[in-house]
């Protein structure tokens, strides 16, 4: 540096000291070597590049780059779409054709809408300095309530019928949060036990109402019946694009997720309780209430994924409706620093991730489990942003980089 | 914190008694429900001479006893007066340390009526029942103690689940490659080894939240194994990676030959008796030796442990490798000592339930052990649903042990009996 820059910056170098040390710049080095590790990963377990190395060392290099960069070309093409094949049906001019071309960005949109009402839920959770491990049984519960109210409360009209069958997915999942949430405020059960428990618990039970009490008496494998086409959540385009209502929802949610936590008292009340119940007491503020009402409403996010993709996208409920959301939803939301619009943008990423890897699966071989490695590799480094600063040589925050405050089993 | 008066230390001391009082009488009321749902639910739906056949013979065993038959309202009435006596006993008086144990008698009498109950009538074999319990219990008693030795550091440990994993999937390729099983099983534990080393640089080095630090290492044990696993080894022309052999199974001599017990307890393969060794290891290195002294004292105050010459950073980071290298033993059952493969996320959340075990067990190798047979106990069950005289879903015999701990949890443990400094990354001044 000469000395005549360091008297006076401009609003370029000032930016980037203050970029360098923000933690927008480590969660965007944390997916960037996130996906360069997914990459190593993939060239190394593909036998080519064994062959390449064989032959020359720089033509194995070039072929482990070129596997990388093919696999990597495949997981943008279907989670966004190729743009050669959009432009070409646009000029054809051809509905279906259009449709069929920008499907792969809208089938990610629909992907990414569970997981902004999971990482929601997992959010307002960590806010509270609760760790909602229990969102895939929440799901699962809300799913059932959801599809219940979708095919058994019959002679609405739409308007009134999907926000009951949403609402209905909401206490389900409420129901499944308000548990562990009294048990932890009453008696400090630690909630990552109970709520471990009650997703196997939320489990068997879908299991038997699938079996016995939803099952529809038509089929012969436990399923429950279709839902009306009264609560069906309205589709945008034709097929083959199912990007459906449930988005704006889930983004309406994140909304009132943000005002309730920023904007309100009670908001700043739970936030308190997270980040330092000491604190909080002295404060006067009611910890019991707060903490139940946390997982309540954490449970009741939750629960509308499970009714969003049974309203917008399965119809129905099937037994292997397991999903992962859940436990992708925790990583998400940590990701997303436990804010509502990082919640969104890292939803849209593993939504995106999710869908393409499906293709990338198809065209190129690459397993769809290459997406948990990436999860768990971006999730680490944004946990430990010492590990980004010292790989990158990034100077250190101003601001403390706690994730979130967690407290261990005493509570 | 350091110059706590007179007058506090008073009332904490009552605060703790009151505390005790309380879980003394919690603990009593659930003796006196468990008599009083055998009444209630058992005696009164039974009629009054109807018999109860128990096969005492899990078949194709060494041993041979003759089926016990008995009234089954007569035993029920016993089971429940005996239930009753204890439990008033307990809210009048208290069975001091011994209430865990008469608990664990407790719920082996409950749940031995409830059999008794759901046999009436018909025949349930016992000894078959019991035997798979006993197979069952230990991944989940290995996932335990895994729990406990991190947890008594001052670990949090949910990677449990993510190690077992990793080892079951690396013993499956080591034993496969070298034809060893030996190696195969080394392998294993190495790898949960490795998986608690970077559990313990996550969380000691960088001073990660531990639970965000296991969420990390399960979803990547999950990723890595089905990704590997997918590529390779379960692709035919890999196939012969992915076929590692099995322990076999060992008959002990002469025990084995006891009627009823022989069958049960002694004709398994290594895991079961490893199991038993492990946990009377652990409790007498916890509880009997120098190291185990100390560990304990970092998990439960870590800066009067440094203060003492300990060095805390070092414990931790053995309690957690050796953790690792428990739940990487636990992990080799599934592939090289019950399914003689590995499937794509076989452990199929095995790993949590040795969690619950471990807290139900609170924090005592033995306590996990009786955990981890109560748990396989309904494993074992809810398979042979459909046998019973009542018509239970299997589904709801499959979530007992699930109820079971969040019941134990909220009355009996809640606050405070993890070790004190658990989850708090120590900084040393």
């Amino acid at each position: 540096m000469e000395k005549s820059t360091e008297n006076k910056k401009n609003s370029i170098s000032v930016f980037w000291d203050e970029f360098s040390r923000s933690n927008l710049l480590v969660i965007l080095l944390a997916i960037f070597t996130g996906i360069l590790l997914g990459g190593v990963l993939v060239a190394i377990t593909t036998n080519e590049v064994y062959d390449a190395f064989r032959v020359s060392f720089w033509g194995g290099l070039g072929t482990a780059f070129k596997t990388a960069w093919n696999t990597y070309v495949s997981l943008f093409t279907g989670s966004v779409g190729n743009p050669q094949r959009i432009s070409a049906a646009f000029e054809s001019g051809d509905p279906l054709t259009i449709r069929r071309a920008i499907n792969p960005f809208f089938e990610s949109l629909v992907q990414s809408t569970p997981y902004i009402f999971g990482g929601l839920a997992v959010a307002l959770g960590f806010r509270a300095g609760l760790f909602n491990i229990g969102v895939e049984g929440q799901i699962f519960i809300g799913a059932a309530t959801g599809v219940w109210a979708g095919y058994a409360i019959t002679g609405l009209p739409t308007i009134i019928h999907i926000p009951l069958a949403m609402f209905f997915g909401a206490l389900g999942g409420a129901l499944w949060g308000f548990i562990p949430g009294i048990l932890k405020a009453k008696t400090g059960a630690h909630e990552v036990i109970t709520t471990i428990m009650m997703n196997y618990i939320a489990f068997r039970l879908v299991d038997w109402l699938l079996k016995f009490p939803m099952k529809d008496p038509n089929e012969v494998t436990p399923k429950t019946p279709w839902v009306l086409d009264s609560a069906i959540l309205p589709r945008f385009f034709d097929s083959p694009i199912r990007f459906h209502l449930g988005f704006f929802i889930a983004i309406l949610m994140a909304v009132a997720v943000y005002l309730l936590l920023f904007k309100t008292t009670w908001g700043f009340e739970l936030r308190m309780v997270g980040s330092n119940p000491n604190a909080a007491r002295y404060a006067g503020i009611k910890i019991t209430m707060t903490t139940v009402v946390a997982m309540v409403l954490s449970g009741a996010l939750a629960g509308m994924a499970g009714a969003n993709e049974v309203l917008g996208v399965n119809y129905r409920l099937l037994p292997a409706f397991s999903s992962g959301y859940g436990f992708d939803s925790i990583a998400l939301a940590l990701l997303g620093k436990t804010h509502p619009l990082g919640v969104i943008l890292s939803s849209l990423l593993f939504g995106f991730l999710r869908n393409g890897a499906r293709s990338m699966q198809l065209s190129v071989g690459v397993p769809i489990d290459i997406v948990s490695i990436l999860q768990a590799l971006i999730l680490a480094f944004v946990a430990a942003p010492a590990i980004i600063r010292t790989i990158y040589r990034l100077r250190e925050s101003k601001h403390k980089e706690d994730l979130v405050s967690l407290r261990s089993w005493k509570g | 914190m350091a110059t706590l008066s007179n007058t506090q230390t008073v009332q904490v001391g009552k605060g703790i008694q009151k505390r005790d009082r309380r879980r003394r009488i919690t603990m009593g009321a659930i003796f006196l429900v468990a008599a009083l749902f055998i009444w209630v639910v058992f005696v009164s739906n039974l009629e009054p001479g109807v018999t109860t056949r128990f096969v005492m013979n899990p078949g194709g065993g060494s041993a041979e006893a003759a089926d016990w038959v008995f009234p089954a309202v007569t035993y029920l009435n016993i089971i429940a007066t005996i239930c009753a006596l204890l439990g008033a006993y307990q809210i009048v008086r208290g069975f001091g340390k011994f209430t865990y144990g008469v608990l664990a008698l407790v719920s082996i009498l409950f749940i031995f009526g409830f059999l008794s109950w759901a046999t009436a009538g018909g025949q349930t074999n016992l000894a078959g029942l019991l035997r798979i319990m006993v197979v069952r219990a230990v991944p989940l008693t290995l996932g335990a103690m895994s729990g406990i030795l991190c947890e008594r550091g001052g670990i949090i440990n949910i990677a449990i689940e993510g190690m077992m994993l990793t080892a079951a999937f690396v013993s499956t390729v080591f034993s496969s490659l070298f034809s060893n099983l030996f190696i195969g099983l080394l392998a294993g534990v190495l790898a949960g080894g490795l998986m608690g080393l970077i559990h313990g640089v996550l969380s000691i080095k960088y001073k990660i939240n531990q639970i965000i630090s296991g969420t990390v290492i399960n979803i990547f044990a999950t990723g890595i194994t089905s990704y590997l696993s997918s590529k390779y080894i379960q692709k035919v022309q890999y196939q012969y990676l992915n076929e590692p052999g099995m322990f076999p199974q060992i008959n002990v001599p002469v025990l084995s030959k006891i009627p009823f017990i022989g069958p049960i307890l002694f004709s398994h393969n290594m895991y079961v008796y490893a199991m038993f060794f492990f946990v009377f290891l652990l409790t007498f290195m916890l509880f009997k030796t120098r190291w185990g002294l100390r560990l304990r004292s970092v998990g439960e105050h870590p800066k009067a442990a440094d203060t003492l010459g300990i060095n805390v950073f070092k414990t931790q980071y053995m309690a957690v490798i050796l953790g690792g290298m428990m739940a990487g033993f636990g992990g080799t059952y599934f592939s090289l000592g019950s399914s003689g493969r590995f499937d794509e996320v076989m452990t199929a959340g095995r790993g949590f339930i040795g969690l619950a075990a471990m807290i139900f067990g609170n924090w005592h190798p033995v306590g996990a052990m009786g955990a981890g047979f109560l748990f396989g106990f309904f494993d074992s069950l809810s398979v042979r649903a459909s046998l019973l005289q009542v018509p239970l879903p299997s589904e709801f015999l499959g979530m007992a042990p699930y109820l079971a701990t969040i019941i134990v949890l909220a009355s009996v443990i809640g606050r405070g009996h993890a070790p004190a400094a658990e989850g708090e990354p120590y900084e040393k001044e």
